[in-house]
């Protein structure tokens, strides 16, 4: 078992593995909105680490280093960043202070 | 597997068209600046609905799906597209909705020539335009993590519809939307990676023949069901969208409303109905529907409760979205008929074809509303119907398909699904359904009372309120009215596609 757990796909799926626990437990219990978003990239980064240990163990392929889950996370990843920037940026708009003054009247329909 | 799983067939190329079309769109708008947007958002709209109506009159001609095989790399390897009857019908709804809420906007936008008006005019095309791109590849695709990356593009074009106006109330609202479907697509990120991992493919026709019953599959499907439910708002996970589709301008509330959320749905439906196996797909069945009743139920007492048409309407979204859920467990059922030939099914898709015309002619005609009386608080909008005689029939229109009045859309889903529950033996869910209809009853007509009541003070002034303006709300609701008349025959085109699906499961 021992010996199992330290082969190394094994190994990064474990770490995967508690990588997503961390990041999932960041996303639901932290009350910062800014913490949410960290605990978001975590909760990727365990994931993008799942794919590499499914990659290594070859998966359905049966070779070792499959490369369609490799070509899946550099394609995750980018959409990750843009998902963490957009979600940045709308922090940053929420932090600032409202400099110009909001319209009195609810627009919901402008 | 020595024969191809997909073939390129002679209309594939139109599924290639949908998808690109858009993205060509809002390619051409960055590059020609904003004084050309409207003209090249408008043409797209004509071509992006041709291509829909292209793609529904190929597959009732032929009978058969389409498909297109990127780059003829077949997967696991390739991607595949892939249209049924099912995804015809939505790439066709999708098409009506965007080009009548397009319509509105170009006039609502037309009224206003101030600066800071521009730029959310042109960001609302961008958006409008990527939002249908990523709609169509929802709808069409057969790759899981295609569809992830189709998924978070949807995302991405829906959170700033949500806060185009740029005040802090929305900003919050948007980033709330954004960390729910973030959570969710990553958890649905994660299904995807275990099922490659078991089964060495993401594609779903692939996978529907190879798929059997193990704790990875259990497992996958259950992460990727949730993270969907989280971006669809089912109940318990629908604390984001109220003030997300209540804050957006009315003609992004109305595709937020009628379209996006469908399209995780519409995914849910093929995880549980193609890939998983029928044990499994039960008791998901039984789950999915249970927490539909409960939003049914829930969110149809919120929507009574709130003072503000649009989060009223919000909130209405949650409750008719209930109603897709618990077809699982009745198309399911004992009768020995595949899923997609029992009436719960056509109900199911009857249901969300026609919430998605109906909601959006309500957001477009309650748009309408505020733009004349600057606010939405019911109680204050005591004769409406006087002064907006066309959005008041528009809004009452849409209400009976949210009701279930005969004759609607909304009528003919709900006895179906009414039907389906008694046949089935589920009493419970034969008595969500009617109490859901009642209580729909109940908010619709403080809406419609509103319209006909006496006015308590001077009435306000039309201002520059074209009728062109109401007339977008009207033709959709209009559409979900005559939903109902259709007789149910057209439905087959539900079925298209389906039978291939049946044979491929055989051993």
């Amino acid at each position: 078992m021992m010996m199992a757990a330290l082969q190394p796909g094994a190994l990064f799926g474990l770490c995967g593995a508690a990588l997503v626990g961390i990041g999932l437990f960041a996303v639901v219990a932290s009350p910062g909105l800014l913490r949410r978003i960290v605990g978001c990239n975590i909760l990727g980064a365990g994931i993008f680490l799942v794919f590499g240990a499914v990659a290594r163990r070859g998966a359905g392929a049966g070779f070792a280093a499959d490369p369609v889950p490799q070509a899946l996370v550099i394609t995750g990843i980018v959409v990750a960043f843009s998902a963490s920037a957009l979600a940045v940026a709308l922090l940053k708009r929420l932090a600032e202070p409202a400099e110009e003054a909001a319209p009195a009247e609810p627009r919901g329909g402008s | 597997m020595t024969s191809p799983i997909h073939a390129t067939t002679p209309g594939g190329f139109l599924l290639v068209l949908a998808v690109i079309l858009p993205v060509c769109a809002v390619l051409a708008i960055l590059a020609c600046g904003p004084r050309s947007t409207v003209r090249i958002a408008m043409l797209t709209l004509a071509a992006g609905l041709a291509v829909a109506v292209a793609i529904a009159v190929e597959l009732v001609s032929s009978g058969a799906a389409l498909s297109y095989v990127v780059g003829a790399w077949q997967p696991p390897l390739g991607i595949a597209l892939r249209a049924d009857g099912l995804s015809g019908a939505m790439l066709l709804m999708t098409a009506l909705v965007v080009v009548a809420v397009g319509l509105y906007a170009h006039v609502q936008y037309g009224l206003r020539e101030d600066a800071r008006n521009q730029r959310a005019q042109t960001t609302f095309w961008l958006m409008l335009l990527a939002l249908w791109s990523a709609l169509n590849a929802v709808f069409i695709g057969e790759d899981l993590f295609n569809l992830y990356v189709a998924l978070e593009l949807l995302t991405f074009a829906a959170v700033p519809l949500v806060c185009l106006d740029g005040r802090t109330e929305t900003a919050n609202a948007a980033l709330r939307y954004l960390l729910f479907a973030l959570l969710g697509s990553l958890l649905y990120l994660l299904g995807v990676g275990l099922l490659y991992g078991q089964y060495g493919t993401l594609d779903l026709l692939a996978l529907s023949r190879l798929s059997r019953s193990d704790p990875a599959l259990s497992v996958a499907l259950a992460l990727m069901i949730v993270g969907l439910l989280a971006k669809a708002a089912l109940f318990p996970l629908h604390l984001w969208l109220p003030p997300a589709h209540a804050g957006a301008p009315a003609p992004a509330s109305a595709v937020l409303s009628a379209l996006v959320i469908k399209a995780p749905v519409f995914l849910i439906l093929r995880l549980v109905l193609d890939v998983a196996p029928p044990q499994a797909a039960a008791v998901a069945g039984q789950l999915l529907a249970v927490l539909g009743a409960a939003s049914i139920l829930f969110c149809s007492v919120m929507a009574l409760r709130q003072a503000r048409l649009k989060l009223m309407i919000a909130y209405s979204t949650v409750a008719q979205l209930g109603y897709l859920f618990i077809v699982f467990p009745l198309a399911a059922g004992g009768t020995g008929l595949p899923p997609w030939e029992t009436i719960a099914w056509t109900g199911g898709a009857l249901q969300l074809i026609s919430h998605a015309l109906a909601k959006a002619a309500m957001f477009l005609a309650a748009g309408v509303i505020i733009q004349v009386y600057g606010h939405d608080r019911i109680a204050d909008l005591g004769g409406f119907g006087r002064v907006l005689p066309v959005s008041a029939a528009a809004m009452g229109l849409a209400g009976l398909s949210l009701m279930g009045v005969p004759p609607s859309g909304g009528f003919v889903a709900k006895c179906l699904l009414l039907t389906a529950a008694v046949i089935e033996g589920y009493p419970w869910l034969a008595a969500t359904i009617l109490a859901g209809g009642l209580l729909a009853g109940g908010y619709v007509f403080r809406v419609i009372d509103r319209a006909l009541a006496v006015p308590a003070g001077a009435l306000p002034s039309r201002r520059a309120v074209p009728r062109r303006l109401e007339l977008a709300a009207l033709v959709l609701a209009v559409a979900a009215v005559l939903l109902g008349l259709v007789p149910l025959r057209p439905f087959g085109i539900l079925q298209i596609g389906r039978g291939g699906l049946a044979m491929a499961g055989l051993p």
